[in-house]
């Protein structure tokens, strides 16, 4: 009997399977049990999609679309659009150069040598200068745009540092204001706190370049206009200086305030006479 | 959910993982080439300037 069941039974379960007439008790016995295995066998494979497992699947899938976000959010997009904004920067020192050579919108250059030029108002999203910091890196170099938009300057892969258009050009006496992300979308300004007391800044333009010294930091409330003043903070003083003031977010990641860097021009290095020294390297491309 | 997607694909072994390669590079692309820009710019914002 027992012999029967265990051995006989999955042979026979095919034959059972086919339509049969014999009612003999083994071939009934038999069917059944084939049955039973036929159902156990389509249990197994066509799992049935369940509420609660697609939820599932899908919740874990939201939390690494987050996951991969938050690092192309702070690591991937600003390793990515730091490198293409210095790649364009080197581009529009070449630009610069070569509009200099055409002597399209180039300030007539002053009969004192010792007042510098005076740059040509810009356009809003227009690039017309670069920001050379060596303290930020020895290469350093981004480009400078018309305007503080987020979308078409801050944010732009090609450019990242945008100038308040209300504020003077560079050369000018009053205050040159720019603007620039100091955490993702390439971070122009990731090191402004890095800034020390004498630290060279340029401004480059189709004229020349600008030479500014670090003088110090400010922190203020985003809605501190002041800071965009002719004479930062002291709008009752006449101005005397030419003075360069960079904008950022403080503390990093967070739009609570904000932190300034002031500098005061000190030189300028008309284009007629090449680069400053200390630029040399870093200005290759337009030298050339 | 992903298992029947799975089974759904056509072929071999290595044509469906070859299948699912490409579905999986190209939905990176779109996150990347068009979300995380969109979500970053709407999430988390990010003021540098002051007035504005």
């Amino acid at each position: 009997m027992t012999e029967n069941e265990t051995v006989g039974g999955p042979d026979d379960s095919t034959k059972a399977l086919e339509p049969t007439t014999e009612t003999s008790p083994l071939s009934r016995r038999a069917l059944r049990e084939a049955t039973r295995a036929e159902a156990a066998r389509s249990v197994a494979p066509r799992r049935r999609v369940s509420v609660v497992g697609v939820l599932g699947e899908l919740l874990i899938t939201a939390g690494v679309v987050v996951m991969l976000f938050l690092g192309w959010y702070v690591w991937l997009n600003d390793i990515v659009a730091g490198n293409e904004q210095q790649q364009a920067a080197v581009e529009v020192q070449q630009e610069l150069q070569d509009r200099w050579e055409r002597g399209e919108g180039v300030a007539e250059r002053p009969a004192d040598p010792g007042e510098p030029v005076v740059a040509e108002p810009a356009l809003a999203g227009e690039v017309f200068a670069t920001l050379i910091v060596p303290r930020f890196g020895d290469d350093y170099t981004r480009p400078i745009a018309g305007g503080v938009d987020l979308r078409t300057v801050l944010n732009n892969r090609q450019i990242g540092i945008g100038h308040y258009l209300e504020t003077q050009m560079p050369g000018e006496i009053g205050n040159f204001a720019v603007a620039a992300h100091r955490t993702t979308y390439g971070a122009p300004f990731a090191d402004i706190a890095e800034l020390r007391v004498g630290d060279l800044i340029y401004v480059e333009t189709a004229d020349g370049w600008y030479e500014y010294a670090f003088r110090g930091l400010e922190y203020v409330w985003p809605t501190a206009v002041q800071v965009l003043e002719p004479v930062p903070q002291a709008p009752q003083i006449d101005p005397t200086d030419r003075i360069l003031t960079m904008t950022s977010c403080n503390p990093k990641f967070s739009s609570a305030e904000r932190i300034i860097a002031y500098a005061v021009m000190e030189n300028w290095y008309p284009r007629a006479d090449g680069p400053p020294a200390a630029l040399e390297g870093i200005v290759e491309a337009s030298a050339s | 959910m992903y298992l029947a997607l799975w089974r759904v694909l056509p072929g071999p072994v290595w044509v469906r993982v070859l299948i699912v390669t490409v579905l999986v590079v190209a939905v990176l692309a779109v996150l990347v080439e068009w979300v995380f820009p969109w979500a970053a710019e709407t999430l988390l914002p990010q003021e540098s300037t002051v007035g504005g």
